[in-house]
């Protein structure tokens, strides 16, 4: 099941709203899941979390949309390059950045590349190697 | 006295933490889960840390019943499990279990079955040393709080 974190819209004192980064999660590791989270709050986002591509896809199904979506490469049910080429099927124009571990090869990194990546990046994330695509998203 | 107690604490745990990076057992990815940690989620290594515990130990008893069974051949579900413990592994700082899991993983894509039992054994030999240093961290840093609290009536 999906879960949805700390959210919503700031207002600042001129009335004016502030949206804040939405951001989904999909990594099938619950503790890799928790570190994305916190790094997306510390950044100032709101995160929502999927365990498999295939939540991930459902959510999109149901209308929800996010500004970044972080997607980890080996998952049970649907794996991320199966999610993102559905997602960019779907349309979903989110930035969607791959998070790949130490084991993946040159060619298959190139797969899920091609399968709609915007970027990809080696685990472990950190707020270092995620921060020049938020400034990126957020026009910065 | 109370503040001495804090200080020598707060030495305990430096000298445990350093220890742990000296012998490669932590890296740099630890301190980043200590520098997201804040007031509003004062809790988060100890959660972030359990939730790898939990989710491990789970990972390491799915490849033990794999490989005690005299029929297996699933090599592509050990590289599985072991993508999963390198990546969070990695994600927490635990240096010398991705280590082990990377040499385990070797043996499995080479369909090694011996070479995977003994891959195992050297992961769980790891693993539980790691656990009981988190630990010992955990408790230091929780006498640490206590000593930090206490407060004699005047």
């Amino acid at each position: 099941m999906a879960t949805k974190s700390t959210g919503g819209i700031e207002k600042t004192k001129s009335t004016e709203v502030k949206k804040k980064l939405n951001v989904l999660i999909v990594d099938d590791d619950p503790s890799i899941r928790r570190l994305h989270e916190m790094i997306i709050k510390r950044i100032g986002g709101i995160s929502q979390t999927a365990k498999n591509g295939e939540e991930a896809v459902i959510l999109h199904r149901g209308g929800a949309s996010f500004d970044l979506i972080l997607m980890d490469k080996e998952m049970p049910e649907r794996d991320g390059v199966s999610t993102t080429k559905k997602l960019r099927e779907m349309k979903v124009t989110s930035m969607i950045v791959g998070v790949t571990s130490l084991a993946d090869q040159e060619e298959e990194r190139k797969a899920f590349m091609e399968a709609g990546l915007n970027h990809c990046l080696e685990k472990p994330l950190t707020m270092d190697k995620i921060l020049p695509y938020i400034n990126h998203l957020l026009g910065a | 006295m109370l503040g001495l107690g804090v200080d020598r604490l707060q030495a305990d745990i430096n000298r445990l933490l350093a220890s742990l990076f000296h012998q490669g057992v932590l890296d740099e990815q630890f301190l980043q889960l200590q520098q997201l940690q804040d007031e509003t989620s004062p809790n988060f290594v100890y959660d972030v840390i359990n939730i790898y515990f939990d989710e491990s130990e789970k990972l390491l008893r799915n490849l033990r019943l794999l490989l005690m069974d005299r029929e297996f051949s699933d090599y592509k579900k050990i590289g599985l499990h072991l993508n999963q413990l390198v990546g969070s592994s990695s994600s927490i700082g635990a240096r010398r279990v991705r280590n082990v899991c990377v040499a385990f993983r070797s043996a499995s894509e080479l369909s090694n079955r011996p070479g995977c039992l003994r891959g195992l054994e050297v992961v769980e030999h790891e693993y539980h040393y790691l656990k009981n240093m988190m630990h010992e961290l955990f408790q230091l840093e929780q006498q640490r709080i206590l000593a930090a609290g206490v407060r004699y009536p005047m």
